[in-house]
């Protein structure tokens, strides 16, 4: 089986955004990898040059460059799907800048220039909001490139974007110019990446964890988006979930706990009831964290998007947790 | 073995007067700058807190609406030791123009404030938030108003961006480079020669990305902000003074986490190469097991030979019921030494590089802080060891 419908057919640039710790690279590049089966190309987009996407696939740092870092699961053992690629690239404002000019005007060489006098520095954190768009605009063309033959370059693309807290100026970047550049190249180039981003191309999700900020976070960012026309919000990953270890009505009822130091004893454990008066208290804890989950569950739910859950990897994340991560992205239909 | 950071000391030395949390987003820097407040208020300090993130929820723990751009005072707090707190909310716009209306006459102002090019700077430029952070800090500092000023750093990429963005943003708007840019005939002489091989094409480039319109906006901002740039310049260097002088204490905040340590590390780093007063790590969110002899391999064991052994289910439903409750909670203690046991892998990567820096550890809550109840619970895990 190699085509199937998933929530988000139709979108090509998926950015993933969230608060601080809740684990967005982590998802980013679960979803990368997720996107990358039966063949398919994937570019996943660091922007924030925290070199975190190498980290977590255990590389070298990444130069501004489209390199293969990881090979996609294939569905079937029998080698029907063969899985795809994952290529990664990590973006600077400046490789991004000097891009720019070679790509339009095909001055590298007056880039290099501006390095040599620290102009490059100046155009891209001064002049506010050019970095912005320029980190957006090398997405929205690797999601746009087309190969010879006229198919896509990328199946899909990911974009790690900034947090949360700077997502909706970091996308809404024609606004972000147009107070500065009412015309001229930069604004023009601005509105195209603003066309890509706000059409069904594109689709923005929220990573969380469920606790109370990062959910108020992430429901103040879908506001945010929804307030900007075109603008597809996507999916809510929630991220780290701790599973329930009984059911609901079995962690209702108090523990018994001298029938619980009876069972540690058979168990060949000592000091029993010390033992199950603890563990029993480690209960409790954990059915009043299971309760908070389900509110912050519930008030994320409320957003009425896709909700995709993945389970918290108590030994840390490593290129085995992420191929997990990815295949319940992809049995959760995120891709 | 680190020695262990006492916060108390630090807050009740008469000479502390500024505390900076830093570390990078997500770690909870704020909720520690507000606990230390509060704790340095109920020791008797008066206090302020300055913080740049918008957590309402922050505010409302302190038992405000919002914060604002002016230190409000915070009731319910318990001043028999003669201390009071007041918390703030940076507006990094609001204070900008503050700085322009108080160094430029009323017509010049506001052509600044309505200038393109200045509503862009002042409202988005990477740097300005920072740069105002330190700018407010400076301010509350000079009124002498309160004796300790707590101050969270803004949620920047990297935590090593607070320190370097006002030197940035000063250098900018000293000007050297922008002025020879956009008027090249006024510069000085040598730097000129240097400049003109590249500087038609230069220009050419930044006209072509820019575009005319926008070098215009700049030039004329540059022009209107012409007698202020001197001031910021000495303004971020009085700020960057002010911060390695001996009342200034950093403490560096990170969950134990990869990222976050290895973010605390280079400011570690930094702050050594700056010669600005590190006083210690906060080690905040931390799990701990209450049973910690009880190892991860030993509950997994024990709890799978009660699975095998559960008595029938009809004879005696209390006694299957102690083996599956007993299972499960092994299972539960089993992950949670299993995280316990990562955390203080991760954070052993940290200390063991640092041996000599001051740690403490607050332990992770099961509830964000939601009141001062709340935030006086964390300033306790940060004092004194009982």
């Amino acid at each position: 089986m190699t085509a199937r419908d998933t929530d988000w057919d139709g979108v090509r640039l998926h950015v993933v955004t969230g608060k601080g710790g809740t684990g967005k690279t982590t998802v980013a590049a679960a979803l990368a990898l997720a996107l990358a089966h039966s063949g398919r190309k994937v570019l996943l987009i660091e922007a924030e040059g925290r070199q975190g996407i190498a980290r977590l696939f255990d590389r070298p740092p990444l130069p501004y460059e489209e390199r293969k870092i990881a090979i996609g699961p294939g569905e079937a053992d029998d080698g029907r799907d063969p899985g795809g690629d994952v290529y990664a690239l990590a973006i600077d404002p400046e490789g991004a800048l000097l891009d720019y000019l070679q790509m339009f005007y095909n001055m590298r060489s007056a880039g290099h220039v501006l390095t040599r006098l620290g102009l490059v520095d100046f155009a891209t954190t001064i002049a506010p909001g050019l970095s912005d768009v320029l980190v957006t605009g090398k997405a929205t063309e690797a999601a746009r490139r087309k190969q010879q033959g006229g198919g896509y370059v990328y199946d899909s693309v990911v974009l790690d974007a900034p947090p949360t807290g700077r997502v909706g100026r970091f996308l809404n970047v024609s606004a972000e110019v147009s107070g500065l550049a009412k015309v001229g190249p930069i604004r023009a180039h601005a509105d195209t990446v603003a066309r890509v981003i706000k059409s069904p191309q594109t689709a923005v999700h929220l990573v969380s964890t469920l606790e109370e900020m990062p959910v108020q976070e992430a429901l103040d960012g879908i506001a945010e988006l929804r307030g900007v026309t075109g603008m597809q919000v996507g999916g809510i990953v929630i991220n780290m979930a701790r599973p329930a270890v009984l059911s609901q009505e079995e962690l209702k009822a108090p523990p018994d706990v001298p029938a619980m130091a009876k069972a540690l004893g058979t168990a060949g454990l000592h000091s029993t009831e010390t033992l199950a008066e603890a563990l029993a208290d480690g209960l409790a804890e954990h059915a009043r964290q299971l309760e908070l989950q389900d509110r912050e569950r519930t008030e994320l739910e409320a957003a009425g998007q896709p909700i995709y859950t993945l389970p918290m990897v108590a030994e840390g994340i490593d290129l085995a947790a992420l191929h997990r991560l990815a295949a319940e992205l992809r049995d959760q239909g995120a891709a | 073995m680190n020695p262990r950071l006492d916060m108390d000391r630090i807050i009740d030395d008469r000479r502390t007067r500024i505390i900076v949390c830093c570390g990078s987003g997500g770690v909870g820097k704020t909720t520690a700058a507000a606990a230390i407040g509060l704790r340095a208020a109920e020791r008797g300090r008066q206090t302020c807190v300055l913080t740049v993130d918008p957590a309402r929820r922050l505010a409302q723990s302190m038992g405000l609406t919002s914060l604002d751009n002016t230190p409000r005072l915070i009731e319910g707090i318990d001043t028999s030791s003669g201390g009071s707190l007041h918390a703030m909310m940076l507006d990094m716009k609001r204070t900008f123009d503050e700085i322009v209306e108080a160094h430029a006459d009323p017509v010049r102002a506001a052509q600044i404030l309505a200038n393109p090019f200045y509503q862009s700077l002042s409202s988005s430029f990477a740097g300005t938030q920072e740069y105002m952070a330190m700018e407010k800090l400076g301010q509350l500092r000079r009124s002498d108003e309160w004796d300790l000023i707590v101050v969270d750093t803004p949620p920047s990429r990297s935590a090593l961006d607070f320190l370097d963005a006002p030197e940035r943003l000063g250098r900018f708007l000293d000007g050297r480079l922008i002025r020879v840019l956009l008027s090249p005939a006024k510069a000085t002489r040598p730097f000129t020669k240097v400049l003109n091989a590249g500087f038609s094409m230069m220009t050419g480039a930044l006209t072509r990305l820019l575009g005319a319109q926008v070098l215009r906006d700049a030039q004329t901002f540059v022009t209107a902000f012409d007698t202020m740039f001197g001031g910021f310049r000495e303004r971020a260097d009085a700020t960057y003074k002010l911060l390695q002088a001996p009342g200034t204490s950093f403490l560096v905040v990170a969950a134990p986490e990869p990222d976050a340590l290895r973010e605390a590390s280079y400011f570690v780093e930094r702050l050594d190469e700056e010669r600005m007063p590190l006083a210690g790590l906060i080690l905040n969110r931390v799990h701990r097991s209450p049973l910690p002899r009880l190892s991860a391999a030993r509950a997994l064991a024990a709890a799978e030979t009660l699975d095998s052994s559960i008595p029938n289910d009809d004879t005696a439903p209390a006694e299957a019921n102690g083996y599956t409750m007993a299972a499960a909670a092994l299972r539960l203690h089993a992950e949670r030494m299993s995280l316990s046991e990562r955390e203080r892998r991760v954070a052993g990567a940290f200390t063991s590089a640092h041996p000599a820096i001051p740690v403490v550890e607050v332990p992770a809550l099961p509830v964000d802080v939601h009141d001062l109840a709340g935030l006086r619970d964390v300033g306790t895990a940060l004092g004194s060891a009982v």
